[in-house]
């Protein structure tokens, strides 16, 4: 399954800085805090840019990395 | 913020389960080899406490009353700078400890530690810890290589800090970070990696870039492949 940005809303303040930098349009605020509207839209963005983790004051979006090798790589795939 | 010891003992939960509890306890380095006798007498004196991600576990400057032990997930043991800057110092993991130094100096906490995920940690308070260190030799044996291997470790992070460029730091970080012979995959932020390598998260994204253009790794959506170890280890510094 393809991985979203991690929200954890108990730390968003509703800025919106994340929505108004998001390239791809995904995000919106919902009574004042971040929300994904639209999965399918972030799923055929190719790259993880992590701009809205990097713009966020308190961290509340997080855009985590796996790191594995070329070797692993096959079992992260089908988990 | 001050007290949280107390309120982490509130918050302590029975320890019910005494087999499975040995067994967690004999997880971390402190308790290797220890027999089950040892292990149900030591038991007595832990506490147990879940915490949330990103919950503050202890911070830097209070007393240091209790050495703490990764049960299961992972802790962020860092420092903050005045202007607000974050060093990690180490991420502890299942079986690792932390604010075992200070416990033992009798000093304050030499840093903040911060639950990265869910976390259950087991711990002991500086006067149960130090009964059980005179009760047990083997015990002072296993704390000797622990705190040993700590130095080293902060060694290598001052090595780090002052001789190698940023692109080696971050082929390191990645390095050390890569999923490791058991299948545990570990997950990192740009921010998390920035305050590993000490630097700005603006100069994580640059150094990745680089290392795919050159070839040593390849940037999937949510992933980094390591495609050529080699090269990484050459870059970093380390053996190969």
């Amino acid at each position: 399954m393809t991985k979203m940005p991690e929200i954890d809303r108990s730390q968003c303040n509703g800025c919106g800085l994340c929505v108004e930098v998001c390239s791809c349009r995904i995000l919106m605020l919902i009574d004042n805090v971040v929300e994904i509207k639209e999965k399918a839209e972030c799923q055929r963005c190719t790259r993880w840019c992590t701009v809205c983790e990097m713009v966020c004051p308190t961290g509340a979006i997080q855009c985590p990395f796996e790191v594995v090798t070329e070797e692993t790589q096959h079992s992260a795939d089908t988990s | 913020m001050s007290g949280a010891l107390p309120n982490n003992l509130e918050a302590g939960i029975i320890l019910d389960d005494m087999s499975v509890k040995a067994e967690s306890l004999q997880s971390s380095a402190y308790f290797s080899g220890l027999g089950s006798e040892e292990l149900d007498s030591i038991l007595k004196q832990v506490f147990e406490k879940a915490v949330a991600r990103g919950e503050v576990i202890l911070f830097e400057g209070e007393p240091a009353r209790a050495v703490y032990f990764v049960i299961s997930g992972v802790v962020k043991v860092f420092k903050t700078s005045a202007d607000g800057k974050e060093q990690i110092l180490y991420l502890a993991r299942p079986g690792d400890s932390f604010n075992d130094v200070p416990v033992f100096s009798g000093g304050l906490s030499l840093a903040s530690a911060e639950a990265m995920t869910q976390v259950v940690l087991y711990g002991m308070e500086k006067d149960n810890l130090e009964t059980s260190l005179r009760e047990y030799p083997e015990l002072a044996e296993n704390i000797l290589k622990v705190l040993s291997q700590r130095m080293e470790q902060i060694i290598s992070l001052v090595e780090d800090l002052s001789f190698r460029r940023v692109t080696g730091r971050v082929a390191k970080i990645l390095l050390e970070n890569a999923e490791d012979a058991t299948g545990q995959r570990h997950r990192l932020t740009q921010q998390e990696m920035a305050a590993m390598a000490g630097t700005a998260r603006e100069m994580i994204g640059r150094s990745l870039k680089i290392l795919e253009e050159e070839g040593k790794v390849r940037l999937e959506r949510n992933r980094i492949v390591l495609t050529d170890k080699e090269a990484l280890r050459e870059l970093a510094g380390v053996g190969l």
